[in-house]
């Protein structure tokens, strides 16, 4: 591990786009070395990969010259999801190497996980040589082809010399504007080693097709702040877009300046403080009682790189019946797609909410009534009886009484072990669902998972990138004994590399989600959502890849593992806590055809 | 409502199934396409005519806007506009109908570009509204073969489309 950082501060210490030689000629390089020297010029710390055949030439030059380090996953789902995981937690975008054929299908759920939640990722994929293209090849498909719909941009690179301006166009489109996947398709042919080509890393890239948005339209802007100051039941959604758009910081001003309530989405946690006064909980399906209350009688929503997820809005045309919406978004076609926006801003999100936030000031400096300190005092009596009402946090809202744990208990007791600071990452069901209305993060950035996609084997690959970015941080992936055997095998890459993420298991022997769709729709009838006594003994399975198994199955127990586990700092502990396999996610929204305030409250009580 | 969309888009291989793609893959209609290079020859330029809703043709240009290949485009019938299909119709022509076809593609400026014993082959220029007209007047009895061209468009006046 150690060489692994030094080697890695080597990279990116190094500050040359273009070696000359002793006579003052440019170096020349093969094509797989000018992919190995582009990666180092970048600044990239680490590649996820998997080598094979149409990517040999590139491995080799990695060997013999790179001193970026590679982590060789064990399917190249993880590279895409550790990657992932590393660009969530740095906000750099993640770097994946997979071969042609199957290397690149097996990369695509990830590609697609990272489109979807916005995030910047550069995806290297080998083809057949360029005479084979076409022809059926071994080990070939058109990666192009087929990653298309979930890519922000591909390219496939025709002639070695191209490979340095691609790659910087590469890097440029997936971390600028809306960030996302590219993919760069490189046929074996161009990385040989035997032809050389002369070697420059442009500094910058200029593209006349594309030019995202560097401030927000100050007309718009003026209006927005106009409105937000006359509000009387106002509240601030905020989504991935203030995470990725670095803008959290400025948000919580803002909120505070205005004593306005905040609302994140599942992507917006750790957007505004968890522990603050003024954070309602995530909104949503499995949002908190107030949070989806405030928006639903809210007469203006100011809401912030997010996107009117069907998973937040319910039933469009019952979306929040009086409220004024003011809609800022890096990407245009964001706004009003689901749900007009009465002010639309297109902009980087940071730059529009620190020109908001000075209007917002100037405004108030002028005149004091603003906002309407009368109204806002009645709106917060009202959020405070919602929160003692049916507030997640105000008291447990599960059977506390029996001596199974509640898997509630253990993201509880989780998040007060680690002080709230760890990065959480998860896989996707009712475990995320937890994790997000109980870890309260303090922090952007440090809540994972598959968000758009719900991609179930993200958690522990994630955890693995973002462990890798911040090694003196504690990283949990929490996860269910469903999602965890999605990709499991990566226990193996933790060993290799010596990435001692924590796991917690949440074992109830179910798919827990389906299961509670099953319950409520389905009238219990478990259709393929239990696994019949054959699941694995996990801390069986964690100790033969040799890592330290831990199992809990007494309430009693459950504090004094985590502390004991979590202060194992160098090693990854698998914690395989047995919860009570019957309980659900609440609160639920009502669908279909509910609106925000529509919920189920538990098994026996809706709004 | 009938919307022309003129797209500017990199000519590069792959740029057409983007925005194919993206039409199949969000739920839009595609009426008609038609693509070819232009007079600056990295560029080619796209017409397409879509059918939908204020809503979903603002959708439609923002999601082709997004398109990092797609350069620039104008929903030409924003405003004042010149439309323009071409169709090549291939009609039975015998005997007294010889006369009648010939009369009928006169009446909509047509011209006959082939000639056989028993076939005409007719160009015929116009909206696409003229063309259907046309289609209607010859008949579907002695019609054999028609191929379109697909839309293309351009503002009338000073605007143009170019970088």
């Amino acid at each position: 591990m150690c060489d692994l950082y030094a080697a890695l501060s080597a990279a990116i210490t190094c500050v040359f786009h273009s070696r000359l030689n002793e006579d003052n000629s440019v170096e020349l390089l093969s094509g797989g070395d000018m992919i190995a020297r582009a990666l180092e010029d970048e600044g990239v710390e680490f590649i996820f990969g998997y080598p094979g055949g149409a990517v040999l030439h590139i491995y080799d030059s990695l060997f013999t010259s790179c001193k970026v380090p590679h982590i060789l996953v064990r399917h190249e789902q993880a590279a895409t999801h550790a990657a992932d995981g590393y660009a969530r937690a740095t906000g750099k975008p993640g770097v994946v190497l997979v071969t042609s054929g199957p290397g690149a299908t097996n990369a695509i759920t990830g590609i697609a996980t990272a489109y979807m939640d916005s995030i910047p990722m550069v995806v290297l994929s080998g083809q057949v040589a360029s005479h084979l293209i076409g022809e059926d090849a071994f080990q070939e498909t058109d990666m192009v082809g087929i990653s298309r719909p979930i890519v922000k941009h591909s390219f496939m690179v025709k002639k070695a010399e191209d490979i340095p301006a691609t790659l910087k166009k590469a890097f440029y489109l997936a971390s600028t504007g809306r960030p996302g996947p590219v993919v760069v398709d490189l046929p074996k042919d161009i990385t040989n080693p035997v032809d050389k080509y002369e070697y420059h890393y442009p500094k910058s890239v200029k593209l006349r097709s594309y030019a995202p948005a560097s401030r927000g339209h100050s007309g718009q802007i003026k209006k927005a702040a106009q409105l937000l100051l006359e509000a009387k039941r106002p509240v601030i959604y905020s989504g991935g877009g203030v995470i990725q758009g670095n803008a959290s910081g400025v948000l919580t001003e803002l909120a505070r300046e205005l004593n306005y309530p905040v609302t994140n989405t599942l992507m917006g946690l750790g957007g505004y403080p968890g522990d603050d006064r003024q954070f309602l909980g995530m909104l949503g399906m499995h949002g908190f009682y107030e949070a989806n209350n405030a928006m639903h009688q809210s007469d203006v929503i100011l809401a912030v790189g997010a996107r009117f997820d069907d998973r937040v809005t319910n039933t469009p045309n019952k979306f929040c019946p009086n409220a004024k919406i003011i809609h800022i978004d890096i990407d245009p076609a964001s706004i009003s797609k689901t749900i007009a926006a009465d002010v639309p801003i297109v902009g980087p999100v940071d730059s529009v909410l620190t020109e908001m936030l000075a209007l917002v000031r100037e405004t108030r400096k002028a005149d004091k009534s603003l906002p309407d300190t009368k109204a806002l005092d009645h709106w917060w009596q009202q959020i405070d009886e919602w929160r003692d009402a049916h507030g997640l946090w105000t008291k447990p809202r599960f059977d506390t009484s029996t001596d199974l744990i509640k898997p509630q208990e253990v993201i509880d007791t989780l998040w007060r072990v680690t002080n709230g600071e760890a990065f959480v990452t998860s896989d996707v069901g009712q475990h995320q669902m937890f994790a997000a209305q109980y870890y309260r993060f303090k922090h952007p950035r440090r809540w994972i998972n598959s968000g758009g996609l719900g991609t179930m084997g993200f958690g522990l690959p994630a955890a693995m990138g973002a462990k890798l970015a911040f090694p003196d941080s504690d990283v949990a992936c929490i996860t269910g004994e469903g999602s965890i055997q999605m990709n499991i095998q990566e226990l193996s890459t933790c060993t290799q590399y010596n990435i001692p993420v924590k796991i917690l298991n949440l074992f109830n022997g179910y798919l827990g989600m389906v299961k509670q769709w099953q319950d409520m729709q389905y009238e219990g009838r478990y259709a393929e959502s239990t696994y019949e006594d054959s699941l694995p003994d996990f801390v069986k399975l964690a100790e033969a890849y040799g890592h330290v198994g831990v199992r809990v199955e007494k309430k009693a127990d459950l504090e004094g593992a985590l502390k004991e586990v979590m202060a194992m700092k160098d090693r990854l502990v698998f914690m395989d806590i047995h919860v009570d396999p019957h309980e659900h996610v609440y609160p639920m929204l009502v669908a279909p055809n509910g609106s925000m305030r529509d919920m189920w409250l538990s098994k026996t009580e809706r709004t | 409502m009938r919307h022309i969309i003129a797209v500017l888009l990199e000519n590069e291989p792959g740029a057409l199934s983007r925005v194919v793609g993206l039409f199949s893959q969000r739920g839009y209609n595609i009426e008609s396409l038609n693509v070819a290079p232009t007079e600056d020859e990295t560029l080619s330029r796209l017409t397409l005519t879509t059918v939908g809703d204020d809503h979903k043709v603002e959708q439609i240009t923002k999601h082709l806007n997004r398109l990092v290949d797609v350069v620039k485009l104008v929903d030409l019938t924003e405003g004042a506009h010149i439309e323009r299909e071409m169709m090549l119709v291939k009609v039975r022509a015998t005997g007294a109908q010889r006369a009648e076809i010939k009369r009928c593609t006169d009446i909509f400026r047509g011209q006959i570009v082939d000639v056989g014993p028993t076939v005409y082959t007719i160009q015929v220029t116009g909206t696409s509204d003229k063309l259907d007209s046309f289609l209607e007047a010859v008949g579907d009895a002695a019609i054999l073969e028609v191929v379109r061209s697909g839309v293309s468009g351009i503002a009338r006046g000073e605007k143009v489309l170019s970088l």
